[in-house]
């Protein structure tokens, strides 16, 4: 557990060694290399800045609505208890369009359920084996100009409903 | 993309006008807007440093090395890429820091691929090809190995044994990688980009 942890905060600054280790044996402009990729990453964000604060945007105002939790509520009744236990619902859908807000969502199931009952297990996994379709999909295809995605997104949803059956699976097996 | 954005919005203003939720819709936009722009900025310092450290190791030839080890799976997936050796090195990139969880470095590396990708894609201006769709479909499924931050959280809320969800997270993090897969091949065959 602390060798893990201790991993993950030192794999940067090792990268980084190894990185420039690398380049400086074979004689590489370092400094100017760099350079020259920070500007490509400089304009990347301010070409994908617009894109985020529409994104961001249309995600603040469909979180406010309600609709959301709502929708998880309506799920939860359709939806057995055995299947998918409904308090989980809103976290799994929050996912999908917000990172940090699914956070806070899963740490009230920490906080009422503990990170050891069934529920937290669940959404640990969940939490642990999907990722924010929306963000991700409007951040790399706009950053290309991308307008139509084809079957990404039903792909991103295959994937993600497989990782949410398997978590729930798991996590009462646990 | 249009259609989503659009859809999101509008779905949101009608639905919170019916529940009497105008003033929040309001705050919200605003708010939002406002945590857009402070998240650029933290993602452009982050951008540039990373972008800048990548730059240096695919100049030195680093990224190739570790494009090569990733060769056989990138030639499986991307079967079109197999002579693209910039696209399949950021994509290498990009998979190995989604692996080890480092979030901040895998998207940089994932933006670069899309670039390039667009330079080798036979679509049309504006439409994604098969090789963009997998390559999201892969990200989305998540690749991370160790939920590094989730055992975080765990532990701060007293979990006895914080990182015992590794092992079943592997696996489940797995079938949704191993449906993702399936899905883009299945994908992949029924439709032939246009020239």
């Amino acid at each position: 557990m602390k060798l893990l942890l201790y991993i993950s905060d030192a794999i940067i600054p090792i990268l980084l060694f190894i990185i420039l280790f690398h380049a400086l044996l074979g004689k590489g402009r370092v400094y100017e290399d760099f350079l020259e990729g920070a500007k490509d990453g400089f304009h990347t964000v301010i070409g994908i800045m617009p894109t985020l604060i529409g994104l961001m945007c249309a995600v603040g105002v469909l979180r406010a609505s309600g609709f959301l939790t709502d929708l998880a509520v309506w799920l939860g009744k359709i939806i057995p208890e055995e299947v998918f236990p409904s308090v989980l619902l809103p976290a799994a859908i929050v996912k999908m369009f917000s990172s940090s807000a699914a956070t806070g969502l899963v740490l009230d199931i920490f906080k009422e359920y503990g990170p050891d009952s069934s529920n937290g297990l669940i959404v640990s996994l969940m939490g642990s084996c999907t990722e924010t379709i929306f963000y991700t999909m409007s951040v790399y295809f706009m950053s290309v100009g991308i307008r139509k995605t084809r079957w990404t997104l039903a792909g991103a949803l295959v994937a993600t409903l497989a990782g949410l059956i398997a978590s729930v699976i798991l996590g009462q097996m646990l | 993309m249009n259609y989503l954005w659009a859809g999101m919005l509008l779905l949101g203003i009608v639905y919170g006008g019916f529940r009497g939720e105008m003033a929040a819709i309001t705050e919200a936009a605003l708010s939002s807007a406002k945590e857009a722009v402070s998240l650029c900025i933290t993602l452009l310092g982050v951008m540039c440093f990373w972008v800048g450290m990548m730059n240096i190791a695919q100049k030195s030839g680093l990224l190739r090395t570790l494009a090569e080890k990733l060769d056989p799976l990138l030639n499986f997936l991307f079967p079109t890429l197999k002579k693209e050796t910039k696209a399949k090195e950021y994509i290498a990139t990009n998979v190995i820091a989604n692996i080890f969880g480092l979030g901040w470095a895998a998207t940089p590396a994932g933006l670069s691929a899309m670039q390039e990708l667009k330079k080798v894609s036979r679509q049309k201006e504006g439409v994604a090809s098969r090789e963009m769709c997998t390559f999201l479909v892969l990200n989305i499924s998540s690749l991370q190995l160790i939920p590094v931050n989730m055992i975080a959280y765990r532990s701060q809320y007293g979990s006895a044994n914080p990182s015992m969800i590794t092992g079943p997270a592997i696996l489940a993090t797995a079938i949704s990688t191993l449906v993702a897969v399936i899905f883009c091949k299945l994908a992949c065959m029924g439709r032939e980009d246009r020239l």
